[in-house]
């Protein structure tokens, strides 16, 4: 398996206060990794310093070999993102943006209307290829910003928390998306549903406090106990 | 590069998809033909004196440097419209993320903007051009005046966007980032005036004030120092903003 991401000792600082610290990790091709952790506790810090929106204080990463910090459009290039508000210029129709992300992303000119085409249709965004983003549900909106990470086929796609707001029907069609994108990338995504985590992934990082406190394959993780009972286990333990 | 002129274009494009950019263009349009007319009526009326005069100021002296005088005066005020939300709205949208995450370098992003901007404002130079160039049908023009005061308020337009971008960068808000940009603007508008008092002459402030320079070239002058004056000017203010944007990360 070929390592995309490795992230080591990461540690930032928001003035005093420690937000993340000394987390270390990696994600491999085809793994699907589950990001936990109550409010607060650093998973969208995290995510921002992967994506290189957020320089760490200290510590290092480097995606698919390459450094965050020394050769940033490099290892962005192997980046697709979702932020928890979806990035998106309302004003545009859903087909032009995905153009403009293309673009940014330096796919070739030739390829852009068929990177277009696969995204939206792997993100069922076909039918509403011409109309303007203001004017489409969050669902939709939702379902763009996954589509804006993807048009440009990157190594690693980051979502950070990409089921809120959703209604069931489309939470079920984002997670089919995110299990099929798993195949062939790797998958990091931030959420709070623990169902949703052992439902999709095959790795699960939890983290309290800006530390990680469990970084385990899901089959590996005691048969007899809910990742819930995991969780709330962890959790406590810091608190007493 | 390449990617510069992509953001550039959107930028651009984006201008003209809510009204604020048609609107400031025909208000502007209409305030600068209302007074580019005055002028050509003035020189119609003033013009039997005028043959009788030794070394008379030409048609383009009373009504190109005038007309291009005060579309400068006007562009102070309508620039900081312009660009108050270029890096602002996109970090209240929150869709700076979508710039800070490809693969793109701040100062990609910064230049970007700033060249995009500069397209509406080549367009609106453009337009102003084609008032005097219009007086052709039935009189001439001094074409190297023309051309000193279209290089003048390139510059001047130049200078006061570099300033409204980097108040973008800093503001948090597009209505703070526009009253930044106009007070600044201002301020090195106004400067000469201080300068001008007898006893408290300052050469240094007469040197900042962006007026003295403009109107050393729309005068014909061109001048190395004031041609440098504005190319610091903006150098010095997309590197405040590519500045600003890498503190963000930090």
């Amino acid at each position: 398996m070929t390592t995309l991401i490795k992230a080591e000792q990461l540690t930032r600082y928001y003035g005093k206060h420690c937000a993340v610290n000394q987390l270390s990790f990696s994600l491999a091709k085809g793994q699907i990794l589950g990001f936990l952790g109550a409010n607060g506790a650093g998973k969208t810090t995290t995510l921002q310093m992967l994506c290189g929106n957020l320089a760490p204080t200290s510590g290092e990463i480097q995606v698919n070999g390459f450094d965050m910090l020394k050769q940033a459009k490099l290892a962005k290039r192997s980046l697709g993102y979702v932020p928890d508000t979806p990035p998106l210029y309302k004003e545009l129709s859903v087909n032009e943006f995905l153009r403009y992300c293309a673009q940014l992303h330096g796919v070739p000119k030739a390829d852009i209307p068929a990177a277009v085409k696969l995204a939206e249709t792997r993100c069922g965004l076909t039918d509403v290829a011409d109309r303007l983003i203001a004017n489409l549900s969050k669902g939709y909106q939702q379902r763009i910003g996954i589509a804006q990470a993807i048009v440009h086929n990157p190594d690693v796609i980051i979502l950070d928390e990409p089921t809120v707001g959703l209604d069931p029907l489309q939470i079920i069609e984002i997670r089919n998306l995110i299990r099929e994108l798993g195949r062939n990338h790797g998958v990091i995504f931030s959420t709070h549903i623990l169902s949703e985590v052992q439902e999709l992934c095959t790795d699960v990082l939890i983290i309290r406090q800006g530390a990680c406190v469990l970084n385990a394959r899901i089959d590996a993780l005691p048969a007899e106990k809910s990742l819930e009972a995991i969780f709330i286990e962890l959790m406590q333990a810091g608190d007493l | 590069m390449n990617l510069m002129l992509v953001i550039a274009a959107r930028e651009f494009k984006t201008l003209f998809l809510s009204p604020l950019a048609w609107t400031i263009l025909a208000i502007l349009q209409f305030i600068l033909a209302f007074l580019f007319l005055t002028q050509v009526e003035n020189f119609t009326m003033l013009q039997p004196q005028l043959a009788t005069m030794d070394n008379a100021p030409s048609l383009t002296d009373i009504t190109v440097t005038p007309l291009f005088g005060n579309a400068g005066i006007i562009l102070l005020l309508v620039t900081p419209l312009l660009t108050m939300r270029l890096i602002c709205e996109e970090r209240r949208n929150k869709t700076l993320t979508l710039l800070l995450s490809a693969p793109l370098s701040n100062a990609e992003i910064i230049i970007g903007k700033y060249l995009g901007s500069l397209g509406l404002f080549a367009l609106i130079v453009g337009l102003i051009t084609l008032m005097p160039l219009s007086l052709l049908i039935g009189g001439t023009l001094d074409f190297g005046k023309l051309v000193a005061n279209l290089l003048a308020l390139s510059l001047l337009v130049s200078a006061f966007a570099s300033i409204g971008l980097f108040m973008s960068c800093v503001a948090s808000n597009p209505t703070i980032a526009a009253m930044g940009a106009f007070g600044s603007l201002f301020v090195l508008w106004i400067l000469d005036w201080s300068a001008g008092l007898a006893d408290k002459h300052s050469e240094l402030l007469a040197y900042l004030s962006i007026l003295r320079h403009f109107q050393n070239i729309q005068s014909g002058l061109i001048n190395t120092a004031d041609i440098s004056y504005f190319l610091l000017f903006i150098s010095l203010f997309l590197l405040l903003s590519i500045r600003r944007l890498d503190k963000e990360q930090l």
